[in-house]
């Protein structure tokens, strides 16, 4: 018992608690902003353009790399559209001018 | 860079995303919560370029890619907003087979060589999450955009042949687990994408909002199982916090049409007109309609309104008219808000951001469970362009289709307008005896030319 934590054990901790931070950050965003806080979920889980770019990262071009590349430009679609709609949406609440 | 100073930056850049969520917990700090977002998601894109080589190629993809997704933000309607995120769950569910396709190809380019049994699993749950959410979402984003026709699509035996796709799929995951070759791979990605489009075709329009929270979901969690593949823990945090907000968003749907979560995933409800219940009641019951004059007149002389607006109010595209009405309203002295059902448009939260675009302010508009006590005290209610969440029969009749949904509560107002453009049913394909009461007016036409007409009558 005395080896080192296996990696896929630190994950576990790192997801289990992820989950538990969203659970509760979740239920307290107001439901009339529930299309936009999509929206953002969107962009943020773009984050996936992290993975996209180690994979477009090795020098040598190959099937690895390219196919690392096509993620890259999907993810980028999701990053910038889905941040800059929601901050379109989220412009338009207002409170009563007067 | 060093690998620990990347982690650290990563840390930060998943901090900021849990607050970009935080934001949303009102109006007034959700912009700057997005901002956050995107200052962290910046700091995760840096910091990946300074361990990546092909910088030119990498750019390039971002800039192609950014110029698509800023384009189609700054142009989409509001309306379209659920294809548009539709649009998107399947973005992410592509990438992520991309990815894990490339991880497993050059396992070396993210320090996972020789690959373990673990990181095998990880790629396998990984990618058939994204393969489903990839081809789930296309399905999806051609029902709620019309291209595809809204209509539940069932053939014989569908679910088990389903289940019978699913187990054959774990077991060529199994395989590849087991072999670490490509031809059991493919063919599980095969059956994925398959299984994707087979579990989104037998389900109805009116559940699109459980199916794109669903989805929502499932982009999130092909995320997380990327990061695990990768030993990522930004992956695995970001995609954790979009995998639980889309549950969340899948269980208040489903709450708000008083559903399980399997009787929507199982399908055939919702798909048109009439196809449950309903269907013997042909007769004629007598119903009192008005005129907008009418309609001018009571609003006019109440001391309070709140208007109940439904997605055929987006659909007649009368957001903009109704705001115009209620500060007429207003301007009398008249006290109004607006009652928001959960499932009032196409998405959770879809009719505030339309009635946001007709420039209502956020402090009139009140969810149904805030605003449902206060009914009784109403002297009008104006209901347009919805139905079912008005159907008082929801709460009285247990032989009712909907019977436990949650409703609006709108048969306890003193006086009940209802603008419709006739005595058709709604989604459920049920007659609303809201429609029948003695205190009940219709004014039948179009919303947009109804509200205009009232507003024309309140000026006199």
């Amino acid at each position: 018992m005395s080896s080192a934590v296996d990696p896929v054990i630190i994950n576990l901790t790192v997801f289990v608690l992820a989950v538990v931070v969203g659970y509760h950050v979740v239920w307290n965003v107001t439901p009339a902003l529930h299309t936009p806080l999509m929206a953002v979920t969107n962009a943020i889980s773009g984050i996936i353009i992290v993975g996209a770019m180690l994979a477009a990262g090795p020098e040598q071009l190959d099937a690895g790399t390219v196919m690392g590349l096509v993620a890259v430009m999907l993810a980028a679609i999701n990053v910038f559209g889905g941040f800059l709609v929601t901050q379109r949406m989220l412009s338009m609440f207002k409170k009563k001018s007067k | 860079m060093s690998a620990n100073f990347v982690a650290l930056a990563y840390l930060i850049a998943a901090v900021l995303f849990i607050l970009a969520l935080k934001g949303l917990s009102s109006p007034i700090s959700a912009r700057r919560g997005n901002m956050f977002g995107m200052i962290g998601m910046a700091i995760a894109v840096l910091t990946t370029l300074t361990i990546t080589q092909n910088l030119i190629y990498i750019a390039f993809a971002i800039i192609v890619g950014g110029a698509v997704g800023a384009v189609v933000a700054r142009r989409i309607q509001m309306t379209a907003m659920p294809e548009l995120v539709a649009a998107m769950h399947s973005l992410v569910g592509l990438a992520a087979v991309l990815v894990a396709m490339s991880a497993f190809y050059n396992p070396v380019a993210y320090g996972i060589s020789p690959l373990h049994a673990s990181n095998l699993i990880e790629l396998f749950i990984g990618t058939f999450v994204g393969a489903i959410t990839f081809t789930g979402s296309i399905i999806a984003f051609g029902k709620l955009s019309g291209k595809l026709g809204s209509k539940p699509l069932h053939f014989a035996g569908q679910h088990w042949f389903n289940l019978f796709l699913g187990v054959v799929m774990i077991a060529f995951g199994i395989m590849f687990i087991f072999t670490e070759s490509w031809t059991p791979f493919l063919i599980m990605i095969a059956l994925a994408l398959t299984l994707g489009v087979l579990l989104i075709m037998p389900i109805g329009g009116a559940d699109m909002p459980v199916v794109v929270s669903m989805l929502n979901s499932y982009s999130g969690w092909a995320a997380a199982g990327i990061g695990f593949t990768l030993n990522n823990n930004m992956l695995i945090i970001a995609g954790s916090l979009v995998g639980s907000s889309g549950a969340i968003l899948s269980y208040i749907m489903c709450k708000a049409m008083n559903r399980s979560f399997f009787n929507v995933i199982l399908g055939g409800f919702g798909g048109g007109d009439g196809e449950v219940g309903g269907a013997g009641d042909v007769e004629q019951r007598p119903v009192r309609s008005g005129s907008a004059d009418d309609a001018a007149f009571l609003m006019g002389n109440a001391d309070s309104v709140i208007i109940v607006p439904g997605y055929g109010l987006a659909v007649a595209r009368a957001q903009h008219a109704i705001n115009e009405l209620a500060e007429h309203l207003i301007e009398k002295g008249v006290k109004v808000r607006y009652a928001i059902h959960p499932v009032a448009g196409r998405m959770p939260g879809h009719m505030n951001v339309l009635l946001a675009e007709a420039e209502v302010p956020y402090d009139q508009v009140f969810e149904m469970d805030e605003i449902n006590n206060e009914f009784a005290d109403t002297d009008v209610v104006l209901v347009i362009g919805a139905n079912d969440v008005v159907n008082p029969a929801a709460k009285t009749d247990p032989n009712c289709p909907i019977y436990g949904m949650p409703i609006i509560e709108a048969h306890k107002a003193r006086t009940v307008l209802v603008v419709k453009r006739s005595m058709a049913v709604g989604y459920a394909g049920l007659d609303n005896d809201l429609f029948y009461l003695d205190k009940t007016m219709m004014v039948f036409g179009d919303a947009k030319k109804v509200v205009e007409d009232i507003i024309k009558a309140l000026q006199h």
